[in-house]
């Protein structure tokens, strides 16, 4: 019985936890972006772990292409040298210490609790014969194929409405 | 092999750090960050759950939620420079518009 | 018959067009609607008419109105001969009404509104007379108590017009609140409210006694009682009475229609359908007969000294209105169906008569500032002085017929109260003579006494005006002639037509005299008609210092008379000034001041103090909201967590 398993997890989940308190305490937006960069190629890395390629990939491409990018842009339209020199945190940030300290706690003590369900058909040694890709396809255009449209609608909307939100209004007067 | 536990205490982690920095951050692009830190915390559980579980339900709802998020970074990401170009500022304690 | 539907709603259509295009569209056209509609509906009738004379009679519900339980009410018609004469005077009177206002109203500035309210008018009295149940009399009979208010106060913008509305829809309530529990009870008794099982079954309830108030009383007396109460407000019967003079304020149109012909006379028509009902009670009969002579001689008394031309007539109203109650307390309502139907037409062509000689005298109504109006205006006076021959009982003439079957049925019926009644209706019999010949002749004969400018506009009425007053004047000439009494028919061939044909829903009462008496009433009361007619000719024609003396000699008298036995001040006195004082003082000054108003502004007050405060939670901080949100999962999960522990 090896270890290797465990210290890849260990290795992973300290770098994400690590990862993720520096996203939110860096004082300098250009610098969470990147930090976020990393923490996604690493959860991308851990979901390769549960044998689940295909979110992997759209995880590097999705999050750490396109919304990460879309935020770089956002974050240097902005003014950082004022943002260098303000107050990362509120005032009042130990209540908020508090709630999310609560949080987790109270998640954790339910996870002492935690039963799995009953497993389902897909067993790796499937997935591994098909693909993951391809069994992911089959479920996605069969059993949801409306949802599926659904999305791509809502897609849509939010090309539509960032558009119309972001545009400078012309002033009549 | 590693327990399910494991991957869900890491995803509580993650939520709680994220509503942390949702709670806690002046800049309302850090905010927005930490709302898709939270997201993904949400992911890494039912990724799990999937592989666990042996069924692939899990991984179709991390599918539409990677959907949603971008779409919701697109919107939010368009109001946040609308605020920006009328109120000059990022921080949020320094709107109160809603007050009472 | 098929179509007797249309006689109550061409009306009611011509009213909703008025009203809804009246002012924008039709405007002065308004009363082309109104007119078909009616003259539509008098056709129909006199169908209608025609169908019930060869002996067919209806009974139909149409539609559901409630149904609640066992208590169903439709609307539903019922028509027999009591209703096809009254829809006859009706519509007759209705019609010709509404085109002498063609004439009277023109250039008013509520033309079109005067036209719908007409209509709406013509509209509930009919419904009321074709009721086949209660509910729906009620329904008519409170329509056009609504339409009286409506036109009494048609010059709203004129104090004392809105006033006599507003006090003939509050006297009215009176009366109508005891119709009202009158249904109450009956419904309570028979469970239902149609006629016809009603009737049925009122021979077998004769007997029973009802805990009224926490009194036995006898069923039918109550019922009856109560029944009259409600004919007593509408009818202006004492001490109801106070609404119809003040309610000659409307236009004199309305007054001919309204308070003269047809609204008034629904109390008679009441009493004459409840008839056996009534039938089963004595004490009820004799209230209703002592009432009637009691109101026809004390408004004939008022009517001999007051000066306003269309009060004179209102208190004659009252007093004919007496006059049928009269008939139909002692058991003869055909009598006092006939002296109705003879009724509206002599007195609608007073009401338009004396609304033609307003129409030239620039609104006068003083008759003391009229006279020798005859060169004028001959048609007025003409048509006027055989509708004043007619009231006053002159032999041929409809209100002879009338008059004197009611005398003779008082005088020869089984009532124990008939022979002073007779007495009674005899002395109103001069006394109205005496009145209507006072106004015909300080109005049409004599000296003028008005103003060079009242003198020099004096005309005649246009033809819209004068031709409904001639028709009215057949009327008022021919209508009797339905009822000729047997002792002279017998001689000339002409049988009483409209006793045989009453008898089915009226029954007959027989008069218990001989030839030679009914001679003598018949007699008795022709001489006395002349005799206030030759009275008021020897007073204000030849002796004109004769009335101002007596004035002086009896002036005690002629005060109570002419403040019309201060009823209206004692009302005020013990009714009205008390509820002023405790709305006054004790609604307005307490309940209203100290209790509503407190709870009013202080409910909100206490709403705006706990927001003023509560509105402090709301700092507009993203932050704020977000912590509170995120401690509310934290809760959540806390419980669920110590629920499975």
């Amino acid at each position: 019985m090896s270890m290797l398993p465990q210290m890849f997890f260990g290795y992973f989940a300290s770098a994400i936890v690590v990862l993720s308190l520096l996203v939110i305490t860096r004082k300098n937006p250009v610098h969470s972006v990147m930090w976020m960069l990393l923490l996604f190629f690493h959860i991308a890395s851990m979901y390769l772990f549960l044998n689940a390629e295909f979110i992997a990939a759209i995880q590097v491409i999705v999050y750490a292409g396109a919304i990460l990018v879309l935020f770089l842009f956002v974050v240097l339209l902005l003014n950082l040298k004022e943002e260098l020199q303000a107050d990362r945190f509120i005032g009042t940030w130990p209540a908020g210490l508090l709630v999310s300290a609560a949080i987790f706690v109270s998640l954790a003590a339910a996870l002492q609790k935690f039963v799995p369900g009953p497993k389902g058909n897909f067993t790796i040694d499937l997935i591994q014969r098909v693909t993951h890709t391809k069994v992911l396809g089959q479920v996605l255009y069969t059993e949801y194929l409306f949802p599926f449209e659904i999305a791509s609608l809502v897609l849509l909307i939010a090309v539509i409405g960032a558009i119309v939100l972001a545009k400078k209004r012309m002033r009549s007067h | 092999m590693v327990p399910l536990n494991w991957y869900l205490l890491l995803s509580a982690a993650v939520f709680s750090i994220g509503v942390f920095g949702f709670l806690t951050r002046r800049n309302i692009i850090i905010m927005f960050m930490s709302i898709e830190l939270m997201l993904n915390a949400v992911n890494i559980s039912l990724v799990a759950f999937s592989h666990y579980l042996q069924d692939l339900r899990g991984q179709i709802l991390v599918f539409f939620i990677i959907t949603v998020a971008a779409a919701e970074a697109s919107i939010g990401l368009a109001i946040i420079i609308a605020l920006f170009r009328n109120k000059n500022t990022v921080h949020v304690d320094e709107m109160h518009e809603m007050k009472g | 018959m098929e179509n007797y539907l249309l006689i109550p709603f061409l009306p009611f259509a011509a009213f909703l067009i008025n009203i809804l295009f009246g002012r924008a569209v039709l405007k002065e056209k308004a009363h082309w609607v109104s007119i078909l509609a009616v003259a539509g509906s008098w056709v129909v009738a006199v169908m209608t008419l025609r169908d019930v004379l060869a002996g067919k009679t209806l009974n139909e519900n149409v539609y559901t109105w409630i149904l609640a339980g066992d208590f169903k009410v439709s609307v539903g018609f019922l028509i027999d001969q009591l209703t096809a004469i009254m829809l006859i005077v009706v519509t007759t009177c209705s019609t010709l009404i509404h085109i002498y206002s063609v004439g009277y109203m023109h250039g008013d500035n509520g033309y079109y509104r005067f036209f719908s309210y007409l209509s709406l008018f013509t509209f509930c009295m009919l419904m009321l007379v074709m009721a086949n149940n209660f509910l729906q009399l009620y329904f008519g009979w409170e329509g056009v108590g609504l339409c009286s208010y409506f036109l009494i106060g048609y010059y709203f913008d004129k104090k004392s017009a809105s006033d006599a509305g507003k006090k003939a829809f509050i006297v009215n309530r009176f009366g109508d609140f005891g119709f009202g529990l009158g249904i109450f009870v009956i419904f309570l008794n028979f469970g239902t409210t149609y006629y016809a099982p009603v009737f049925a079954q009122a021979g077998s309830l004769a007997a029973k006694s009802y805990n009224f108030l926490g009194f036995d009383v006898h069923l039918m007396t109550l019922i009856s009682l109560l029944l009259f109460c409600g004919s007593i407000g509408k009818s202006a019967q004492m001490p109801l009475h106070v609404w119809l003079p003040d309610a000659m304020e409307g236009p004199t149109p309305v007054s001919a229609l309204i308070h003269a012909a047809t609204m008034v006379t629904a109390g008679v028509f009441l009493v004459a359908r409840c008839n056996p009902i009534f039938s089963q009670s004595e004490t009820a009969l004799v209230v209703v007969a002592l009432t009637g002579a009691i109101t026809s001689l004390f408004a004939a008394t008022i009517a001999l000294v007051q000066n306003d031309l269309k009060r004179i007539i209102a208190y004659s109203t009252v007093s004919q209105l007496g006059y049928m109650f009269l008939a139909c307390g002692v058991g003869a309502y055909t009598a006092g169906v006939f002296h109705l139907y003879t009724h509206a037409f002599f007195k609608a062509l007073l009401f338009l008569c004396a609304g033609s000689v307003m129409h030239a005298m620039g609104g006068e109504l003083d008759i003391q500032k009229m006279g020798g109006l005859r060169k004028y205006m001959p048609v007025t006076y003409v048509t006027m002085l055989i509708a004043s021959l007619s009231i006053a009982g002159f032999p041929g003439l409809a209100g002879f017929f009338s008059k004197d079957e009611i005398l003779w049925m008082a005088y020869s019926g089984s009532s124990p109260v008939g022979k002073i009644v007779w007495a009674s209706g005899t002395l109103v019999a001069f006394l109205t003579a005496f009145y209507s010949f006072r106004l015909i002749f300080l109005t049409f004969h004599g000296k003028f006494r008005g103003t060079h400018e009242q003198e020099h506009h004096l005309h005649e009425s246009p033809k819209a005006m004068t031709i409904p007053l001639m028709l009215l004047c057949v009327g008022a000439v021919a209508a009797g002639w339905v009822g000729i009494p047997a002792l002279i028919g017998e001689n000339i061939g002409i049988h009483n037509g409209i006793a045989e044909f009453m008898k089915p829903v009226l029954g007959h009462a027989e008069g218990h005299g001989t030839h030679g008496e009914e001679l003598i009433v018949m007699a008795v009361s022709v001489v006395v008609g002349f005799a206030g007619i030759g009275l008021a000719w020897f007073m204000y024609m030849l002796r004109p210092d004769i009335p101002g003396k007596l004035t002086a000699q009896f002036s005690g008298v002629h005060k109570v008379l002419y403040n019309k036995y201060y009823v209206d001040e004692l009302y005020s006195a013990v009714i009205i000034r008390p509820t002023i004082w405790t709305a006054k003082n004790i609604l307005i000054g307490v309940t209203d001041a100290k209790v509503i108003e407190a709870i009013v502004n202080g409910v909100p007050a206490a709403i705006g103090g706990v927001s003023r405060q509560l509105r402090k939670i709301q700092t507009g901080l993203m932050h704020h909201y977000a912590t509170i949100m995120a401690m509310g999962i934290f809760i959540i999960a806390a419980l669920m967590l110590m629920r499975s522990w």
